[in-house]
């Protein structure tokens, strides 16, 4: 394994609309095990800014604690990162967001991080719709302690050391939709045909956006009997395939139009799912709920945009901020001066 | 029998049953002493509890001007038959009991050495009201009246009180100066009016006020008010008494001061978190992205915040925490005061860690020092935490009023701009100490499209803000950690140092609310003949006029409302100078602020046995219980 990374880059590599390079997007040499699904992850998450034209600095990446959680490190180097403490990732995002909403939040978590110590938090963050997008590499185990069982992993599902798990598990897209998540999708990290467009969706939706994301853990979770192996999700993955595109860009049909549906997002981007027979409303929250309910009873797993609210109010406009970023405001629009004071003193008498 | 006998210098308390309205009825007969120009320190001793249980305000009125509490009670009123046995017991000899005389007196609660007034409230409300609920609210405005004529309280300042509070609410107006007057009717009537403890308007200038261009304000309120004038744009908290009325406070000032003219919309946030551990991970995560941010809490969330305390202080991100304390330790007594959070604060979290602290004694200091926080906070790149107390927070001071510099600044420390950052001809490294003083520089997100972004984290990073497990590099940065607790020294409040009119080389050190009864107590000795230099700590780290004072004196008491006398640890633990022989503990924790009385006995006891015997004497009220 090679510990530097290649400067070079092809001098035809295509540029975006900014002007920039793919590799304006990348970060860190990532040094999580070769062939770990969140390197995928980090890949279609720079696939997905490059492809968005966003500006690097523009996005904050935030993270709590775990494998999932060092990966912000490699990808997006333009941006700032707070790598912050297990399973308080969702409340240091919301503290950020609420000090300037015009940047765009991206936060990485994993099954520990979010599903067990920070299951709290994790569920006040989609009550409160803060505008990010947040998402669990799921691999049902803890990857940086070695190996033990995470609360993702499905009942019955052995670990490395043969020990079959006998607690339920935890579906946090389910949990996400249930307790009003306005966005929630579920992916492989092996199929980045869906992943990518998935991402640029989410980070298109205005409010809370879950991506569950199964991406395996090599090292301690990708045996055959594993429900979040390769092989497993190869087998068992139900695919919705997704298309993303953006607003601005010409809607064209790849697919036969009759099993296509689109949804226009609150930006004017659209998303285009390609439906097979799992024929649900994915802008009903039930509908959506017996579908992933439904898969789940036949062994297979869901995966696409699973709900959408496309209007909803995120959490600046429940409060009712300032369009102006908090952070850019200084004395003369925050502080109210000697005068008011005097007038404070006087009531007091 | 001997009746006291006193002018503008007493002690009366108020024995209620909680959710009956009482407070602002008491509220009202302690503004009124205030307004006729008589210093004044209320006090609640309330339950954790909302409605039933007893409750009690106690007054301290003292021309002199001291506003800690003094010890004993010379006045009780009584309206709460669930403690009048404890009630009667605690007066003291000569003093006085207004009860409710609907019912006849237990006569095991007649005390040959206690001045009776029964004043039939009960009977009065029969009589007049017929609405249950009037019954309940009135009594406490009646019992007012009538100590307005026992205690001669200008009844026309009572009058303006009435229409104050019910500013808005006019029709209000009548009825409570009607129940105010049948009160003052039955005492002239019944009584020799005024009785041997009263109030005279400007009977003398008050000794330790120098003029009366005071106010009377809850700490609460004013370090509230302190996050608005520092530029506090997001606040995140968890209920929790004592500090609730922080954050209700700022709410209350931000609907008034900050709402954007044009727009209509807030130029503020406040979010009430799931609990205390994300109320700070969001104030960091404010703070981080460059707004100023603040929680409040007290020990029990303190101890949840440990953890992010320490992610701050590592990664050095500015936080501002107000710590009001409580009784601990678990959830203690949540309604009674203490200092008991000093060591748990110096220290929170796992690891080498050390945190600014600020211990405010007045309201005025409430709000200068949460002002100050926010400018040590991005100054330092560090958590500052206010250690107030319920004392100091709930309870109503005699304060000098606020202040504000009309051309003061925001210190927003070291942080770079786009164009400082197109200026730099060397690498921008976030935890390099370029200007030798421990402190590095900061950028925001977002604020230039190719320069200034850094990984902030939680583990050890280099100089550059790439993760290291390189010991070296370890230890160069929490070497510099410790090089910017050093400059703090120079940057937070001073001691407060007052030398004695004789020389002496005794010396006592205290802080926060304790400082009122200490001034009291010091000037107790004083006329004993007990001389002794006083140091009030107003932060830490200890800077070199603490350890100057150490230094200098031969013995120190050291005054605190715990159990373990955490400051005296804290002064052993961080300065230079061998004291442990020195400093001697001068400890009250049983929840009730402490009184100069006690405080006195304790160092006299000291002085003249050379050794310390808390106070343990039971008091006749409990005698009476057991």
């Amino acid at each position: 394994m090679t510990f530097v990374k290649p400067a070079f880059r092809h001098p035809d590599a295509p540029l975006n609309e900014l002007g920039r390079s793919r590799k304006d997007y990348e970060g860190g040499l990532s040094t999580l095990c070769a062939g770990c699904g969140h390197d995928s992850v980090s890949a279609a998450i720079i696939d997905a800014c490059f492809e968005l034209n966003i500006e690097p600095h523009k996005v904050a990446k935030l993270s709590g604690i775990g494998c999932s959680s060092k990966t912000p490190a490699y990808f997006l180097s333009g941006s700032h990162s707070f790598n912050s403490v297990h399973g308080r990732m969702p409340s240091v995002a919301t503290g950020a967001n609420l000090a300037n909403r015009d940047l765009i939040y991206i936060g990485i978590s994993g099954d520990g991080d979010t599903a067990s110590i920070g299951l709290g938090q994790f569920a006040h963050v989609v009550r409160r719709n803060l505008n990010m997008t947040y998402i669990v590499e799921n691999n049902g185990c803890y990857g940086l302690t070695k190996g033990q069982d995470s609360a993702t992993m499905d009942t019955g599902s052995p670990n490395k050391k043969g020990d079959i798990n006998m607690y339920s598990p935890i579906d946090l897209a389910r949990l996400a939709i249930e307790i009003g998540a306005t966005f929630v999708g579920r992916s492989f990290s092996g199929d980045k045909q869906q992943l990518i467009p998935l991402i640029k969706a989410a980070i298109s939706h205005r409010g809370f956006a879950l991506l569950d994301v199964v991406s395996p853990c090599v090292t301690f979770n990708n045996h055959s009997e594993s429900t979040k192996s390769y092989e497993y999700m190869r087998g068992a993955n139900t695919d919705m395939p997704v298309d993303f595109v953006p607003m601005r860009q010409e809607i064209t049909a790849t697919y036969d139009s009759g099993a296509t549906c689109e949804v226009c997002m609150h930006d004017g981007s659209v998303v285009r799912l390609y439906k097979q027979d799992n024929d649900y409303d994915i802008e009903d929250r039930q509908s959506a709920l017996e579908a992933t309910s439904h898969y789940a009873k036949e062994g297979k797993i869901l995966t696409g945009l699973l709900y959408i609210q496309r209007d909803s109010e995120e959490l600046h406009d429940v409060l009712d901020t300032a369009r102006r970023p908090l952070n850019s405001m200084n004395e003369q629009q925050l502080c109210p001066g000697p005068r008011f004071l005097d007038s404070i003193n006087a009531g007091l008498r | 029998m001997q009746a006291k006998q006193s002018v503008n210098d007493f002690v009366i308390k108020f024995a209620n049953v909680n959710g009956t309205g009482s407070a602002s009825a008491n509220s009202m007969f302690a503004k009124a002493i205030f307004r006729m120009g008589i210093p004044v320190s209320p006090r609640n001793i309330f339950p954790s509890n909302i409605q039933g249980m007893p409750t009690w305000y106690e007054v301290r009125v003292s021309q002199d001007g001291y506003l800690g509490r003094r010890g004993g009670i010379d006045i009780m009123v009584c309206v709460n038959p669930q403690s009048i046995k404890r009630d009667v017991a605690e007066v003291e000899s000569g003093g006085y009991f207004v009860y409710d005389s609907t019912k006849p007196l237990d006569l095991r609660l007649i005390r040959d050495d206690v001045n009776y007034f029964g004043i039939p409230f009960t009977d009065i409300c029969l009589r007049e009201y017929t609405d249950a609920r009037q019954r309940l609210l009135f009594k406490n405005v009646i019992y007012v009246g009538a100590l307005s004529a026992l205690l001669n309280i200008d009844f026309n300042v009572l009058k303006d009180l009435v229409a104050d509070q019910f500013k808005g609410k006019e029709k209000l107006i009548t009825p409570n100066i009607y129940a105010l007057e049948l009160g003052y009717q039955y005492a002239v009537t019944h009584f020799d009016c005024p009785i041997g403890i009263h109030l005279e308007r400007g009977h003398k200038l008050a000794k330790h006020i120098e003029d009366f261009d005071n106010i009377l304000m809850d700490g609460n309120t004013a370090a509230a008010l302190g996050a608005v004038y520092a530029g506090a744009t997001v606040a995140a908290w968890y209920p929790i008494t004592p500090s609730t009325s922080v954050v209700d406070a700022f709410d209350k000032y931000c609907r008034r001061l900050r709402i954007d003219p044009g727009t209509g919309k807030k130029n503020y946030a406040i979010i009430q978190a799931e609990d205390e551990l994300s109320a700070l991970g969001m104030v960091i995560g404010a703070n981080w992205n460059g707004a100023r941010a603040f929680t409040a809490t007290s020990g029990p969330g303190v101890s949840l915040m440990s953890e992010f305390l320490g992610l701050a202080y590592f990664a050095e991100v500015p936080t501002v925490l107000i710590d009001v304390q409580r009784a601990g330790p678990s959830t203690g007594m949540p309604t009674r005061t203490q200092q008991s959070d000093v060591l748990m604060a110096a220290y929170a979290s796992h690891g080498d860690t050390k945190h600014v602290l600020l211990f405010p004694a007045t309201p005025a200091e409430c709000f200068s020092m949460t002002v100050e926080a926010f400018d040590l906070a991005e100054r330092l790149q560090t958590p500052i935490i206010i250690m107030s107390d319920l004392d100091l927070g709930m309870n109503e001071w005699m304060s000098p009023p606020l202040e504000f510099d009309a051309d003061f600044k925001y210190d927003r420390g070291k942080v770079l701009s786009a164009a400082d950052l197109d200026n730099m001809e060397e690498r921008f490294g976030r935890y390099k100490d370029v200007d030798g003083d421990g402190i590095p520089y900061r950028t925001y997100p977002g604020v230039h499209p190719d320069k200034g972004a850094y990984f902030t984290r939680g583990t050890s990073r280099d100089e550059y803000a790439a993760y290291t497990e390189d010991g070296d590099e370890y230890v160069r940065n929490m070497d510099r950690l410790l090089r910017k607790f050093e400059t703090a020294k120079s940057l937070v409040p001073e001691p407060k140092i007052k030398q004695s009119e004789m020389e002496t080389r005794y010396g006592a050190v205290f802080f926060g609310t304790t400082a009122s009864p200490a001034y009291e107590a010091i000037e107790i000795l004083e006329k004993e003949g007990i001389d002794l230099d006083t140091m009030r700590i107003r932060s830490f780290p200890f800077n070199h006029e603490v350890e100057q004072f150490i230094k200098e004196h031969d013995r120190i008491f050291v005054i605190e409302q715990n159990r373990d006398g955490q400051m005296r640890r804290l002064m052993l633990n961080e300065t230079s100078v061998p004291a442990k022989e020195k400093l001697i503990p001068i400890l009250e924790y049983n929840g009730l602020p402490v009184t100069a009385r006690k405080i006195a006995g304790m160092i006299r006891n000291y002085v003249t046995h050379g050794n310390v015997t808390p106070l343990t004497r039971r008091t006749a009220a409990e005698e009476i219980t057991a």
